[in-house]
């Protein structure tokens, strides 16, 4: 991460919600897998596969999918349950610009906030104000310009959008290189081009800036959005991604708690093809999978967010 | 060993780059550690922030655990941030079932003890041994340390509970100086592991 601007310190008034706290916290998940899970049992699986934090959710984004309607944030019962059963970081969704849903969240104690597009919009045209929380959040980007839009609202976390509850990692990697393209693309801009590359990008030109002279995020990228086996999980982390979640490619497979552990130790060990393999042994039965070519524009999670 | 030592950070999970990043601003050649032939090349290991039971369950399947235990039983100096603090204690509280630690330090640690992270704070603290005042404290669903045996010496607190120790070769914080500029904590422990060659 950058190196943020201290934050005068002392010994008796401890400053809770400061951006190198929200940031800092998921710096301490990298090199980890963040898995969707809807009840207690599912989470302890998670948690005793190696997972770093869960995504408390009332249903996987393939459900969500298949049942239709509007999705909205989890029971707070099924999410206090979560919390109370796992010792890891426990996240859980917002929708896009539902800051109340946020407010809730924040309420019940969870440790990160997913201002997620998978679940159905509140507002399509404002995100939710980041900043006025105390609890970090994480959300989806497609491109670097919509990354840097959601970390100038507050955003302590990116990861790429992806196509959740498809099983299917080919927008998942589309973004993931967009993002790390258009990095390196800045990177060899001169400081008069970079003014012209943020109004272009839509973003703050502090924040271009600042991504030209790092070559990556000021806050730490993820992968997600139809990652289903270790080899994905492997790919995502060898084109960059700094850890990756896992929504319905776990707990819809044959074999979660087996695919679970083998999709953490590839997370770990994704350029070691050898151990890559090995976790892909005799995993069962893989989520079936949809094509997203034939996904209808309107079905499509990734289009929703500006 | 040559006055530059070999230090590594143990890379199964967590925020390895900013302590790679830290150590080498501290004058000390650093690198990633994943894999027993890696711990033996180095002089000294750190073992990062990041999710105590992911790394203990890495750890145990890729037959780190007793490599691990052998090398800081044998002196190896370490430095254990926030996780790794957990990773050093002997004992720890509410560990989930088969939590295991590599022990080191002869202390009691508490997971989380400071709260969520809605709780996690920033706080200046005074580390004895670190000269120039306070150190930059980032605490992140930060663990403290319940007690200490003879041999563990305390040289941090907050709000009365122990956040920094020390015995012999092995350091713990439940803070994260490599969040921070200020690297002072990393200098110390390179001129612990320079020391000890």
């Amino acid at each position: 991460m950058s190196t943020l601007p201290s934050t005068p310190q002392s010994a008796d008034n401890p400053a809770t919600g400061t951006a190198r706290v929200k940031r800092g916290m998921a710096e301490q998940l990298k090199g980890g897998v963040i898995m969707d899970v809807v009840n207690a049992e599912q989470a302890k699986i998670a948690e005793d596969a190696g997972a770093v934090a869960v995504m408390a959710l009332e249903r996987v984004p393939a459900d969500i999918r298949k049942d239709g309607g509007v999705a909205r944030m989890s029971d707070p019962n099924m999410i206090e349950e979560i919390i109370e059963s796992v010792s890891i970081p426990v996240m859980a969704k917002s929708r896009i610009g539902h800051f109340v849903e946020a407010q809730v969240l924040q309420s019940l104690g969870v440790d990160y906030i997913d201002e997620s597009e998978v679940l159905t919009p509140a507002d399509e045209v404002n995100h939710s104000d980041k900043f006025a929380f105390t609890t970090p959040f994480v959300c989806g980007a497609t491109n670097l310009g919509e990354a840097l839009r959601r970390i100038a609202e507050g955003a302590a976390m990116i990861r790429s959008k992806g196509e959740a509850g498809t099983g299917n990692v080919v927008e998942a990697v589309r973004h993931l290189r967009q993002i790390k393209n258009e990095i390196a693309r800045l990177r060899g801009y001169d400081n008069n081009e970079l003014y012209a590359a943020a109004k272009e990008l839509r973003a703050p030109y502090e924040l271009v800036k600042e991504v030209a002279e790092l070559g990556k995020l000021p806050v730490v990228l993820f992968s997600a959005g139809g990652v289903a086996t270790p080899a994905d999980a492997a790919l995502m982390r060898q084109l960059g991604a700094e850890g990756v979640f896992v929504g319905s490619g776990i707990f819809k497979s044959g074999d979660p708690a087996k695919r679970a552990a083998a999709i953490v130790k590839a997370t770990t060990f994704y350029d070691d093809p050898k151990i890559i393999a090995d976790a892909s042994r005799n995993l069962g039965e893989a989520m079936v999978g949809i094509n997203c070519d034939t996904l209808p524009e309107t079905e499509r999670y990734a289009n929703r967010g500006w | 060993m040559s006055d530059t030592p070999v230090i590594g950070v143990l890379a199964l999970q967590g925020d390895v780059r900013e302590h790679l990043i830290a150590l080498a601003s501290a004058d000390a050649l650093a690198r990633p550690v994943r894999r027993p032939e890696e711990l033996a090349e180095v002089d000294g290991l750190v073992l990062p922030g990041g999710e105590s039971t992911t790394m203990s369950k890495l750890a145990a399947l890729f037959g780190m655990l007793e490599p691990l235990r052998e090398r800081i039983a044998a002196g190896m100096p370490v430095y254990g941030t926030c996780a790794g603090m957990i990773l050093l204690a002997d004992k720890i509280i509410d560990p989930r079932s088969g939590q295991e630690t590599l022990g080191g330090i002869d202390m009691i640690v508490r997971r989380n003890a400071f709260g969520r992270q809605n709780e996690s704070f920033e706080a200046a603290v005074e580390v004895a041994g670190i000269d120039g005042g306070p150190v930059e404290g980032v605490f992140i669903r930060a663990p403290w340390v319940e007690s200490v045996g003879a041999a563990a010496e305390v040289i941090a607190e907050h709000g009365g509970h122990i956040v920094a120790v020390r015995q012999q070769n092995a350091l713990a914080t439940s803070f994260h100086p490599e969040l921070t500029g200020d690297h002072r904590l990393h200098a110390y422990f390179t001129e612990m592991v320079r020391a000890a060659g």
